[in-house]
């Protein structure tokens, strides 16, 4: 077979063939995909997919005619169970001794799973792929009570869509704010309240300790409270799917490690995606990410490298979420600021928080405010003007020369 | 079908066969031109699908709505033509329109 070989089918898979075939790569190119689905985009799972408002053809990355129109092969359905760098070779569940001249892992994540008694009833999902939306849809259509286990951003979209088409909508939060892993007590106030008056139920510091039911999920127990439920969708983070690397002795350390071009700890193997921790040169440190964004750029660095070129990732981590009406999109992490300063009305849903570090700007929350988001990710890292930032009568255009 | 041609910023053409319904940022995605990165798959929330419209084709294509107008607004590459190719749907009446691709997306 030999050529280049994709080990997974997710985003950056599909993103890394895509850039293979347009910088002009003509040998061959396989892409073999635990799911049997062409790579597709995992954000509008949990909304526009989750809603009905998306088909699955706007969901898939290219339509499938596209990979057959260039000449790249689709295994999907097909796992990569082995690597052999020194031969150069991968096994999968179909067969051994596949040979590679390059090889990309783009093994992605998969949820965590919570593992409580009662875990195994019916009627508890996880949210992240197009079967796990399917029948969550599925179930949807005859549940009354739904429980969502975890307040993150997956929980909170999931919620918004939930409530919307009539459900009763618990979140169960253990920690004491929504979203606290991601951002400041303020936003995780601002969506705590957005979704409460919406009519979702919020409960914090809540560890649930067991599910009970007959085979299908019924109740919730945290403590001494119970909620009933019979849908549960389980939303407490992702973990990276390192044990393909790891097992082949790729050096791994939360997330498959790689530097500025994509390549792992051995020759001729690369990593992108979820599953990479790599070195951010704007940040100044190394991460890992769970990033659509990140998973297309790393494809791209990955395939330029792959075919020869010359590229070193260099992006500043970005982020988005549609929740109701509201369209947030995020620059940085806001843990890296020291200050932070509101340009626009909370009151309004129409604002955005500034973080900065001795003050240059190293984060945003804007909600509904894309002008900010964008002069986020332009002046990212910059000293700027607080008092002209927090000020909306001063033109955002202003700040960028 | 209606044909769209792409103009690279370096001069390369594409003139590619599109499919109504599909966005223009959609239709370049499919037929590997290069110049749009499109991070966000249509959402108008990453502002890297950006194109320049030519002018003979504006009124045809319309003005951007508000949100997509604020998207534009901070590009240094904004033109009196910029769109985000994500939000204009192929119709039989666009048929032959040019479509100019910047330098960079940001």
């Amino acid at each position: 077979m030999a050529g280049m070989v994709i080990a997974g089918g997710g985003q950056a898979a599909g993103q890394a063939v895509a850039s293979l075939r347009q910088a002009g790569y003509k040998d061959a190119i396989t892409l073999f995909g635990a799911e049997t689905y062409p790579p597709y985009q995992r954000p509008p799972l949990s909304k526009q997919y989750l809603s009905g408002e998306y088909g699955l053809d706007r969901v898939y990355l290219r339509p499938e005619k596209f990979y057959a129109d260039r000449d790249v092969d689709l295994k999907l359905g097909v796992t990569v169970s082995g690597i052999n760098p020194a031969a150069h070779t991968i096994s999968t569940s179909e067969g051994n001794g596949i040979t590679y001249d390059k090889l990309l892992i783009a093994t992605g994540s998969r949820p965590r799973i919570l593992d409580i008694p009662g875990s195994d009833l019916d009627g508890i999902y996880y949210l992240r792929t197009i079967a796990d939306v399917d029948a969550i849809r599925q179930a949807m259509q005859s549940a009354r009570n739904l429980c969502i286990i975890g307040g993150g951003y997956i929980g909170l979209e999931v919620a918004s869509i939930a409530v919307n088409s009539g459900l009763n909508v618990n979140v169960l939060e253990m920690e004491s704010r929504v979203l606290k892993r991601v951002t400041t007590p303020e936003m995780s106030e601002f969506y705590h309240e957005l979704h409460t008056s919406h009519g979702v139920n919020i409960t914090l510091n809540s560890t649930v300790e067991r599910f009970a039911g007959k085979n299908k999920v019924a109740e919730i127990l945290c403590g001494d409270s119970r909620f009933e439920a019979d849908l549960v969708i389980v939303g407490i983070g992702i973990l990276p799917n390192i044990e393909l690397a790891e097992k082949a002795g790729l050096e791994c350390d939360n997330g498959i490690l790689v530097n500025g071009r994509c390549q792992t700890s051995k020759p001729d193997i690369y990593a992108a995606g979820d599953c990479t921790n790599h070195p951010n040169p704007i940040l100044g440190r190394r991460l890992r990410l769970e990033s659509v964004p990140n998973a297309m750029e790393q494809a791209r660095v990955a395939a330029t490298n792959m075919n020869g070129g010359d590229s070193i990732y260099d992006s500043v981590p970005w982020f988005w979420s549609d929740q109701y009406d509201l369209k947030l999109q995020m620059v940085g992490f806001s843990s890296d600021g020291d200050n932070q300063v509101v340009r626009g009305d909370r009151k309004s849903s129409q604002f955005a928080v500034f973080y900065l570090k001795d003050d240059a700007v190293v984060a945003v929350d804007a909600i509904n405010s894309p002008r900010e988001f964008l002069v986020c990710k332009r002046l990212y890292g910059k000293t700027v003007d607080t008092g002209k930032l927090q000020d909306p009568g001063v033109d955002l255009k202003s700040l960028m020369s | 079908m209606p044909q769209i041609r792409f103009i690279e910023h370096d001069g390369t053409e594409h003139e590619i066969e599109a499919i109504n319904g599909d966005s223009i940022m959609v239709t370049a995605i499919n037929n590997l031109v290069p110049g749009i990165d499109a991070d966000c798959g249509g959402e108008c929330s990453c502002a890297t699908c950006h194109v320049i419209i030519d002018p003979d084709w504006m009124d045809s294509v319309g003005r951007p709505s508000e949100r997509e107008d604020s998207m534009l607004d901070l590009n240094p590459d904004r033109e009196e033509n910029s769109r985000l190719s994500c939000q204009i749907q192929v119709r039989d009446d666009l048929d032959g329109i040019i479509v100019n691709l910047p330098e960079f997306q940001y």
